[in-house]
């Protein structure tokens, strides 16, 4: 018998040992360091670039991390963009034509988030349909319903609540990164409600993930799922609950969407699913399930947003976007598979 | 005795579809002690485990456990857990993705006052729980980080932490080696001492004996017998396990004379593949080398390393004198090699093609695609077999289907007859086939034998071998552990089988 002395816990950074979250955020500093140098008359490096980004995108970051979730499982949703329609579409038409208050409606949005989840998953857990065929299924069925709603753009005019909501600047404390504009104004950065929403439900499903039962099964779930099972975990309630709650942070995304735009319409969000599934990759979630956090999706998000951002700088068509976030999901695609050949070498 | 009884199994029944995994199974476990569950491949050892845990569901039977009160019926290991029956099943489960001490409490992790998990609590419990087992492992690395057999200790290391009255051991040594066998068996002897009952399952004899106080043998899903381990010496244990009764057995002589010193037909040095360890065997023209072992222990990977069935990764092969490459099947046939696959139904017959089509598909596979054999030599070809070996079809055109087991088996080695090998591999060429037939497969084996083929005879009967084999190869474990030839009795094959001292 060795008579080691019990290690102590040895202090693990937040993000663990995940190479490819450290990738991600490095070309994120990367590619946004590079637009500061390089459209910096055009105010790239001004915060509020930045806190736009945020701003633009905090529907995309509420719906990721729901993604994440489902992808740490090993499903997958590609229902979340039809739902944001349906969702915005139903609090549009709710307060302009049913004359209901916004506040009934967020929570009702809430509750068909969570019901919409429960039938998807139910369909993924208990009857173990392939997830793509159901969420799509679920696309389909949402995004008929945000026509069947209302086939016209329908803007929200009437709700001093939303438009409060929608309107309130929350002003960087201690005036970090004010600026004088070319009129001579001091320009104090400013963040949206929808910001603080979206922050906060990084920061809560990080915890969930992290120091949650449930959290912990997903990533379990996603491992093995046969181990799992035979570990003793409730498999079948696990991948259901994921639905569940990428349904749930949809909806809660589909509110900061309808704060941006203050509108409900039939191709509103249209390919989200597409944008969640690519910040959730780049930001180093395996599709295959089991590895990932929402940190990195987080990230994820911002380097489509700065992508997006940087194209639109350089005068270029918003279709390079999509090119250039293309040549980046394959770069991610091509070091994630590099990363497992590695792993696979040193185990032998 | 029947107080310290902690579980019961009673009339366990269990069918696959069109099998009868179990068949009216009993299976007693007392307190402290530990187990031995023995039986070849698919006597029913993991079923009956997969029923104790709920992974099957089984028709008919009753479980029932210490502390319980009535039969009780598990729909899950979740279930089996809470009842206080943990098991380790054969291939490790566990998640790669997560650390070590995750692995070891997911599911049960303890919780701080706020309902999340206590992370620094699971991390030093595992620590002293690694101790305990003198592991020396970080447990907060991912689990894939780790050996096979680390990874299998740290299932173990779940299972033991988890209160139990009842741990099931499925082969779990498979992938240890011998220090970690002992660390294992030093485990379970201190559990067993703790008055947990233990349930291992394994096919490694020496471990048998070696931790074992109760063997309960299975052969083909029904129940052989329980027995204490001092009144089952290893050579009745093999017999129960194959189905022989040991002392009915009289030693019957080889018939007719072989000769067996003829030209080198096939000379494998150092041969092997992912399936078996590198072997020496030799065949000479006119010889039947049997190939003898428990059925798993590698007798069809042999033969498979051979046709160049499987991946050689080491070794080489000589044919007739001439070293030869064989990387797949087509090439031994040119080289005049033929072999009957023991899975006939999945490998060796086609149904829906003719007695003729099935006979003349190995001459036309040595021939190539584009020389079509012509059809007057197909049927005359056919004829001659089904003359030769006595096949029973009321035409040479019949369906292979419409033909009996024996004698589709017939027409399957008529198929390799056919080429005119020199060199024949049979696996189970008289399985599942009635007596009639099987004595004049075994005369026809001997025949080809005095003609000048080499063969090599795959069978679990060891009658049967005696009765054809003039040399035979031992197996055990995916490796040809020894040779035996000359005087061979029942007895001395078994032992050669069993292995090591006796028992």
């Amino acid at each position: 018998m060795m008579n080691t002395s019990l290690q102590k816990p040895q202090r693990r950074s937040l993000i663990g040992n995940n190479a490819l979250l450290l990738i991600t955020i490095a070309l994120f500093a990367i590619m946004y360091t590079a637009g500061c140098i390089t459209y910096a008359s055009k105010g790239f490096n001004h915060l509020q670039t930045f806190l736009n980004i945020l701003i633009s995108n905090s529907g995309l970051i509420c719906v990721t991390c729901g993604m994440t979730c489902i992808m740490l499982t090993g499903g997958i949703d590609i229902s979340v963009g039809a739902l944001i329609a349906m969702d915005c579409m139903l609090l549009a038409v709710g307060i302009e034509k049913w004359g209901l208050p916004a506040p009934l409606l967020i929570v009702m949005i809430l509750g068909i988030g969570v019901l919409f989840g429960l039938a998807q998953g139910f369909c993924v857990g208990y009857l173990e349909v392939q997830p793509f065929i159901v969420t799509m299924a679920g696309m389909f069925f949402a995004r008929g319903m945000t026509a069947v709603i209302d086939t016209q753009q329908v803007s929200i005019t009437s709700s001093s609540f939303m438009s409060t909501l929608a309107n309130t600047k929350i002003n960087m404390p201690f005036n970090i990164g004010a600026y004088m504009n070319s009129k001579g104004r001091l320009m104090i950065p400013y963040i949206r409600v929808s910001v603080l929403i979206a922050l906060a439900v990084v920061v809560v499903i990080f915890l969930v993930l992290r120091y949650t039962r449930f959290g912990r099964r997903m990533y379990a779930v996603g491992g093995n799922q046969q181990s799992a099972a035979l570990m003793g975990l409730n498999v079948r309630k696990t991948r259901m609950q994921a639905y569940v709650l990428s349904s749930f942070l949809c909806s809660i995304g589909a509110i900061c969407y309808c704060l941006n735009t203050m509108c409900g319409t039939t191709t509103q969000a249209l390919g989200l699913e597409m944008d969640a599934i690519s910040s959730a990759v780049i930001g180093g979630t395996l599709l295959t399930g089991g590895v990932g956090n929402v940190i990195g999706s987080f990230f994820g998000v911002l380097i489509n947003g700065t992508i997006s951002s940087l194209v639109k700088n350089a005068n270029l068509i918003s279709s390079w976007s999509n090119v250039v976030t293309a040549l980046l999901l394959c770069f991610f695609i091509v070091l994630q598979s590099v990363f497992a050949r590695i792993k696979q070498k040193g185990n032998k | 005795m029947e107080d310290k009884v902690v579980l019961t199994m009673r009339n366990i029944t269990m069918t696959f579809p069109g099998v009868k995994a179990l068949d009216d199974v009993d299976f007693t476990l007392r307190k402290g002690e530990i187990h031995a569950l023995m039986g070849e491949n698919g006597a029913g050892k993991s079923t009956l485990i997969k029923c104790l845990n709920g992974v099957h569901d089984f028709d008919n039977g009753q479980i029932s456990i210490e502390g319980i009160k009535g039969d009780i019926l598990n729909h899950s290991t979740l279930e089996a857990q809470l009842r206080g029956i943990s098991t380790v099943f054969q291939e490790i489960n566990l998640c790669p993705n997560l650390s070590v001490a995750e692995n070891l409490f997911i599911g049960r992790e303890p919780l701080t006052k706020l309902k999340t998990i206590d992370r620094k609590t699971i991390v030093t419990r595992s620590q002293e729980l690694m101790q305990r087992l003198d592991l020396h492992v970080d447990v907060q690395k991912n689990l894939e980080d780790f050996s096979l057999a680390m990874q299998q200790m740290i299932a173990i290391a779940r299972a033991v932490d988890m209160d139990c009255k009842v741990l099931v051991l499925d082969e779990p040594t498979s992938s240890l080696d011998d220090v970690e066998v002992a660390k294992l068996f030093d485990l379970m002897r201190d559990l067993r001492d703790r008055g947990i009952g233990i349930v291992f399952v394994t096919h490694f004899l020496e471990q048998v004996y070696a931790v074992c106080d109760r063997i309960t043998v299975l052969r083909n899903g029904a129940l052989v017998g329980e027995y204490p381990i001092d009144d089952l010496p290893r050579i009745k244990l093999i017999a129960a396990m194959m189905g022989k009764d040991f002392d009915d057995l009289a030693n019957i002589k080889p018939e007719g004379s072989i000769n067996s010193h003829g030209e080198m037909l096939i000379d494998a040095k150092n041969l092997g593949t992912s399936k078996i360890k590198p072997f020496d065997l030799q065949i000479k023209r006119g010889e039947v080398v049997g190939l003898t072992g428990l059925l798993g222990s590698g007798r069809s990977e042999l033969a498979r390393a051979i046709y160049g069935a499987d991946k050689v990764t080491s070794g080489s092969i000589q044919a007739k004198g001439n070293d030869v490459k064989i990387s797949k099947p087509l090439d031994s046939i040119h080289l005049g090699m033929g072999m009957l696959p023991d899975d006939r139904k999945a490998e060796g017959i086609i149904d829906d093609l003719s007695v003729r089509e099935n006979i003349i598909l190995a001459v036309q596979a040595r021939r190539g695609m584009m020389h079509l054999v012509p059809m007057k030599e197909q049927c005359e070809i056919a004829d001659k077999f089904i003359e030769l070996l006595q096949i029973k079809t009321p035409s040479r055109e019949t369906l292979l289907k419409q033909l009996s087991g024996g004698n589709q088996q017939k027409v399957v080695i008529a198929r390799w007859l056919a080429t005119d090998p020199d060199f024949l591999i049979l696996d189970e060429p008289t399985r599942g086939i009635d007596i009639g037939t099987k004595t004049e497969i075994q005369k026809l084996v001997i025949k080809l034998a005095q003609e000048g083929k080499g063969i090599i005879f795959i069978s679990s009967e060891i009658e049967e071998m005696l009765r054809t084999c003039n040399r035979m190869a031992v197996l055990r474990d995916g490796e040809k552990v020894g040779e035996l030839s000359g005087d061979m009795t029942q007895e001395s094959v078994m032992r050669a089988i069993a292995g090591g001292e006796r028992g």
